[in-house]
């Protein structure tokens, strides 16, 4: 069993390197078509009308980028990518503890409306409705908010705190329509079963409406988890908050022309920072959800 | 202990008077599932409800569980409303399917209803060990429910049903989904834990020779409105294999298949 999971992770391992390597050929494949579009149009009369061209500024090559993560940025001694990666645990802090807040309050509404047709029936058009509102409309607002109104906290507000609470905007939607559809999925019979049993409502919902949902709440926190790291970037790109993966990736994109790679790189940070969390939640269920018979998806 | 106070000076388990039960009243999809039904369950009687699809013995037995509410007439469990014994917890129920929660391993799904009772962790764990010995499930403790088959889920379900000693219970087909081989053995082993727990059954079912085999009184019942056409009393002496082909077995059979025969030509 133990061997067959090994060989079972080696495989995946090396999918995985294998899709990134034609990731990398794809590119720069393209790189050299793009190139030779602008180099030689009239060898290519229709192609080159309609394909965007591309030059080294717009590309940078898969090697300079490789080469980006190592490099020191001008005036510093500190190679780009160990920056990038504090900017990543930055951006971690904020989208964790945003996630964390999107599942609480995420929870707390798939249970409350949960307990009543009419209140599901009135409030999901309004929990629907909240994710039409852009986030980029009301990140500002929370940040101002937040500097000038959460002084009755114990604690200090930092504004990276709103920034998760930007992320939590966007985490607490999956959790609350997927934990709606979990606290339902028992059948008549389980729930006739608990009844009677002469079962309290609480200790229905404990020993089978949250546990027969754990597999659809898992899905949402998978969801969650990589929208945290989107809402936080987004919020702070539009909070203007300064420190973070956004923050880093508005910097280089302000001086693309000095060195594009660094900002493939922070792109790069970013995607790699939401394949992280996706794969800490996808760990956290399988160890939670192990149900024989049901594979994690991982 | 005279042949009397057997049969008729026992408590009734189950006393229902004139109970009717309408879905959906006063709409157009209204229907009248039982009508006007009297029945009496003798403490440690195994009746059997025999009848076709939508003759409401489902139904019946909801009302004795008190998941249902009668529309009018009363149901008494144990001298008392059907509702105040599920909250006592004198009743328990099994299902057709065995309905076992697949994040719990077999033990931990006996133990359901002593948790919801609040039995102490050490007591719980006695208990189900007791109750797989019962249902003869004792190497089977840490098995997921899905890896069992569906007769040992079965079984598992009766002994989660038995944990607390319920003086009642009520088993909705539980061997419906079986095969025949299957449930012959499951009828055998419902019947030993029956008469060495002396606990009342009532027992739903679609099989005649189901019903025959098992109960000390089959409940004929016929559809639209449900009602009850006969009650046949049961007596076969000993139920073993050789039970099965004694030619009282047969005689019961067909009384029980004319009552129904007569209910379809109605």
């Amino acid at each position: 069993m133990g061997l067959k999971r090994l060989r079972g992770s080696i495989r995946q391992a090396i999918v995985f390197a294998l899709f990134v390597g034609l990731l990398m050929a794809a590119y720069s494949a393209y790189k050299g078509f793009g190139q030779s579009i602008d180099d030689a149009q009239t060898d290519w009369p229709v192609v080159g009308s309609i394909l965007p061209r591309t030059d080294d500024l717009t590309m940078p090559s898969v090697l300079e980028i490789i080469a980006g993560v190592f490099d020191a940025p001008r005036g510093l001694d500190e190679a780009f990518g160990s920056i990038v990666l504090r900017e990543a645990a930055f951006t971690l802090r904020e989208a964790a503890v945003g996630f964390s807040a999107g599942v609480i309050v995420g929870l707390a509404i798939a249970i409350v409306l949960s307990s009543s047709r009419l209140l599901e029936r009135a409030l999901v058009p309004h929990v629907i409705a909240s994710q039409t509102i852009p986030l980029i409309a009301i990140a500002p607002i929370v940040v101002i908010w937040g500097r000038k109104n959460m002084d009755f906290l114990p604690w200090e507000w930092h504004d990276w705190m709103s920034v998760s609470l930007i992320a939590t905007y966007l985490t607490f939607f999956p959790v609350a329509i997927n934990g709606l559809r979990g606290l339902h999925s028992p059948s008549s019979e389980a729930l006739e079963l608990m009844d009677s049993y002469a079962a309290r409502r609480g200790q229905t919902l404990w020993r089978l409406r949250l546990p027969a949902s754990l597999p659809y709440l898992f899905s949402a926190f998978k969801i969650a988890a990589t929208a945290s790291v989107v809402g936080a970037i987004v919020g702070e790109i539009s909070a203007g908050v300064t420190g973070g993966l956004g923050r880093r990736i508005l910097l280089e994109a302000q001086r693309y022309t000095t060195g594009p790679e660094r900002l493939y790189v922070a792109v790069l940070g970013a995607a790699a920072l939401g394949i992280f969390v996706f794969l800490c939640i996808s760990l956290l269920e399988y160890s939670l959800v192990r149900r024989k018979g049901t594979e994690a998806i991982l | 202990m005279t042949a009397e106070s057997v049969t008729s000076e026992r408590m009734p388990a189950v006393e229902i008077r004139g109970a009717t039960k309408v879905f959906n009243p006063g709409e157009a999809n209204e229907v009248l599932a039982l009508d006007n039904i009297d029945l009496n369950v003798g403490a440690g009687d195994f009746v059997t409800l025999i009848g076709p699809s939508g003759c409401g013995k489902s139904t019946l037995l909801r009302l004795v569980a008190a998941l249902v509410d009668s529309t009018s007439g009363t149901v008494l469990v144990n001298g008392k409303s059907a509702d105040q014994a599920r909250l006592d917890r004198d009743y328990s129920m099994v299902f057709q399917k065995a309905g076992l929660f697949d994040w719990r391993d077999v033990s931990r799904n006996i133990e359901l209803p002593l948790e919801l009772m609040g039995w102490r962790a050490a007591d719980r764990r006695r208990r189900s060990k007791e109750m797989l010995e019962l249902v003869k499930l004792e190497d089977f403790a840490h098995h997921h429910p899905l890896e069992l088959s569906g007769g040992m889920a079965q079984r598992v379900a009766i002994a989660r049903a038995m944990s607390f000693e319920p003086a009642l219970l009520l088993m909705d087909e539980p061997f419906g989904a079986l095969d025949e081989m299957t449930r012959e053995h499951m009828q055998n082993e419902l019947l030993r834990i029956w008469s060495e727990t002396e606990t009342t059954v009532i027992f739903v079912t679609h099989s005649i020779s189901e019903a025959v085999f098992l109960s000390t009184k089959v409940v004929v019942m016929s559809p639209r409105p449900g009602r009850i056409a006969a009650v046949i009393d049961n007596d076969l002496g000993t139920r073993d294999d050789t039970a099965r082909d004694a030619p009282q077995f047969f005689a019961n059979v067909s009384a029980v298949r004319k009552v129904l025969r007569a209910g379809e030509s109605q």
